[in-house]
């Protein structure tokens, strides 16, 4: 780590410990006000409540990205067991074609997408309740 | 076919691509221009690119000639395909826009701190790039001389060319406003000519392909139809291989991953992929048609071995005179198109990292960009010339199964996981990129394995993906002293939206 020319000279020896952290604030703001500190400011400080709120996040988003994995991972992932368990499929036939062509050419592109829309309003939703909570003083 | 045409069609599509590019060049004036298009896309013209470097040669020739050959079991390729952008959506996307990166390399260097791991993953996007880079060479050369009797390196130089030359000049932004155009004319390169098939395979009693009666190849439609049926000795593992290899691979794809930079923050970034699922889901629906009229219309082709050109030839060969040479012109274009600009994607990828991690130290900026571009070319279109002819949609392939057996772990954990350390990300790295790397060559030098040996090195990603992980997790949970000083900070970056005003960090410009 390397010191600005005319850092304090008491850090140059202590490479273990972070530098303290100094608030500074005017006088006058410090004064006549209930003293509140914003989310916003304990993730910045990395606090425990800090911690807490970022890690909520992460487990709202990673939540909702495994919703979306298994069910992607069961309703078509799952169709190579299905096609394999029940082989007089391609026998039934919908709109002139065998059912699994119709699941794979053209059925399972709508499904995708749908599932796509629903998890982009979700993870937008989980941001802005995020956003809102954090920035609540 | 008449050869005049196709060559129209070429000359075209190439003339169109430069005057676009043309016209990008006048705004590409700093570095930030050329690598990322100094990231200033909105999610409807990002898409429409990102739709335009992905289909390549494999989806627009390809999936139509597996399906014709094989059947059933290739539908899972474009699915794979499309449900690869949602699993990207879901777990990559948003934080990778917000890491602030310009490439993988950077984004594994400020995730990890770690110099070491950087060169490790610029080896690698170099290394999946040219293996994705090679087969578009070569099935340019097929294409070329299916349209006009050329020699096989012909195609191949003329696309090198023209990417080159667009690179050179415009960088990134002329890309992306060439690659939109190259969806939508390969979209329409598809679509229009296959309605008219459609109609004529109508009037012609529209015998279904997966009757038992149509015997093509020797195989009867019905057997051809289903799934689970094909030649693999062990098509259940082989379907979840390409399962595997397909839906995690796309996130790792050195040219998909560079267009979120271009993003202007997270939340378009996820737009984007949103808009990129409906147009590739739109696109794919149109290959398979092809190679199911392909039974009916054109089987000789199976036996020729050339089920690859099935989309440039069906078009002339269900009509005739000038309605039919005139639509197989249009699907030579469309050809031409995915061509150029998958492979514009891909050299814009492979140069970025190039410039940057090999010249860095003695070029600067919008210099060493072009001249990495000149490496980025050169190479694979050397290799397309001198290995005989893999096969386009094998090659792709293994790209993928390469890219998810070490992108798609360093990625998954890296945003995820806050216990991921560098020594982890290299053993990962090196367990899935050695594994799947020997499968690539082993398949690459066409050598003949019986049973279960051939099928695990033919379609590796089953297997060295989970290996990958197991390797990464584990490396982590023993080296956890090892853990890169400012996690808390880069995790704060990579999943808070931009709105929220909080400490990032040090952000690239």
């Amino acid at each position: 780590m390397s010191e600005p020319p005319g850092g304090p000279p008491d850090d140059k020896a202590d490479d273990k410990a972070p530098p303290q952290r100094v608030r500074v604030t005017s006088p006058r703001a410090s004064a006549g006000r209930p003293r509140r500190v914003k989310v916003v400011s304990e993730i910045d400080a990395r606090t425990r409540i800090g911690e807490i709120y970022m890690s909520s996040l992460l487990r709202a988003q990673l939540r909702l990205a495994s919703q979306v994995i298994v069910t992607v991972g069961v309703l078509v992932a799952g169709l190579p067991l299905f096609f394999w368990a029940f082989p007089g499929l391609p026998k039934i036939h919908v709109l002139g074609m065998p059912l699994p062509w119709v699941l794979l050419g053209f059925a399972v592109y709508p499904f995708l997408f749908g599932v796509g829309w629903w998890y982009v309003r979700a993870a937008e939703r989980n941001e802005s309740d995020f956003a809102d909570v954090v920035e609540r003083s | 076919m008449n050869s005049s045409y196709g060559i129209t069609a070429v000359a075209l599509v190439a003339v169109a691509t430069l005057a676009i590019g043309a016209y990008g060049w006048k705004f590409s004036r700093t570095t930030s221009d050329f690598f990322v298009a100094s990231r200033s896309v909105g999610p409807a013209l990002n898409a429409s690119a990102i739709g335009g470097e992905y289909l390549s040669a494999a989806s627009f020739l390809g999936v139509a000639g597996l399906v014709l050959a094989f059947g059933a079991d290739m539908l899972w390729y474009p699915v794979g395909w499309t449900a690869g952008y949602l699993i990207l959506l879901v777990l990559v996307a948003a934080p990778l826009r917000r890491s602030g990166a310009y490439t993988l390399p950077d984004f594994a260097e400020a995730r990890l701190e770690s110099r070491l791991v950087r060169s490790f993953s610029s080896v690698l996007v170099v290394a999946i790039g040219w293996l994705y880079l090679m087969p578009q060479f070569q099935g340019a050369g097929i294409s070329l001389g299916t349209v006009a009797g050329t020699d096989p390196w012909v195609g191949g130089l003329l696309v090198g060319t023209v990417v080159l030359v667009n690179v050179f000049f415009g960088g990134m932004r002329s890309i992306t406003l060439v690659q939109a155009f190259q969806y939508w004319l390969k979209l329409t390169a598809l679509l229009i000519p296959v309605m008219f098939l459609l109609a004529v395979w109508n009037g012609d009693g529209a015998t279904s392909p997966a009757d038992a009666g149509i015997i093509t190849g020797g195989v009867p439609g019905d057997v051809w139809a289903s799934p689970l049926a094909s030649t693999s000795p062990h098509p259940l593992y082989a379907t979840y291989s390409i399962i595997v290899a397909t839906f995690l691979g796309t996130m790792g794809l050195p040219h998909v991953v560079v267009r979120f930079y271009t993003n202007p923050d997270g939340r378009a970034a996820r737009r984007t992929t949103l808009v990129v699922l409906g147009l590739l889901g739109i696109f794919y629906m149109l290959p398979p048609v092809y190679g199911a009229l392909g039974r009916l219309y054109a089987p000789d082709l199976i036996a020729s071995g050339a089920t690859d050109t099935i989309v440039l030839e069906l078009p002339s060969r269900m009509i005739g005179g000038l309605g039919g040479d005139l639509l197989s012109a249009l699907t030579t274009a469309g050809a031409f198109a995915a061509f150029l600009s998958t492979s514009s994607g891909l050299t814009i990828a492979v140069a970025g990292v190039i410039s940057q991690d090999v010249m860095g130290r003695r070029f600067r900026g919008v210099r060493a960009f072009q001249a990495a571009a000149i490496v980025a070319v050169v190479v694979p279109l050397l290799l397309a010339v001198v290995s005989d002819g893999v096969g386009v949609a094998r090659a792709v392939g293994l790209a993928f199964a390469v890219a998810a057996s070490t992108f798609c772990p360093l990625l998954v954990l890296g945003i995820w996981w806050r216990r991921l350390t560098d020594v982890g990300a290299i053993a990962g790295l090196l367990v899935g990129g050695g594994l799947s790397g020997f499968a690539v060559v082993d398949t690459l030098l066409q050598h003949e394995h019986a049973g279960w040996t051939g099928v695990l090195l033919t379609q590796p990603a089953a297997w060295t993906v989970p290996l990958a992980f197991v390797a990464m997790i584990a490396g982590s949970l023993m080296t956890q002293h090892r853990l890169p000083p400012n996690v808390s900070r880069t995790m704060v970056r990579l999943h808070t939206p931009e709105a929220v005003e909080l400490d990032r960090g040090p952000q690239r410009p």
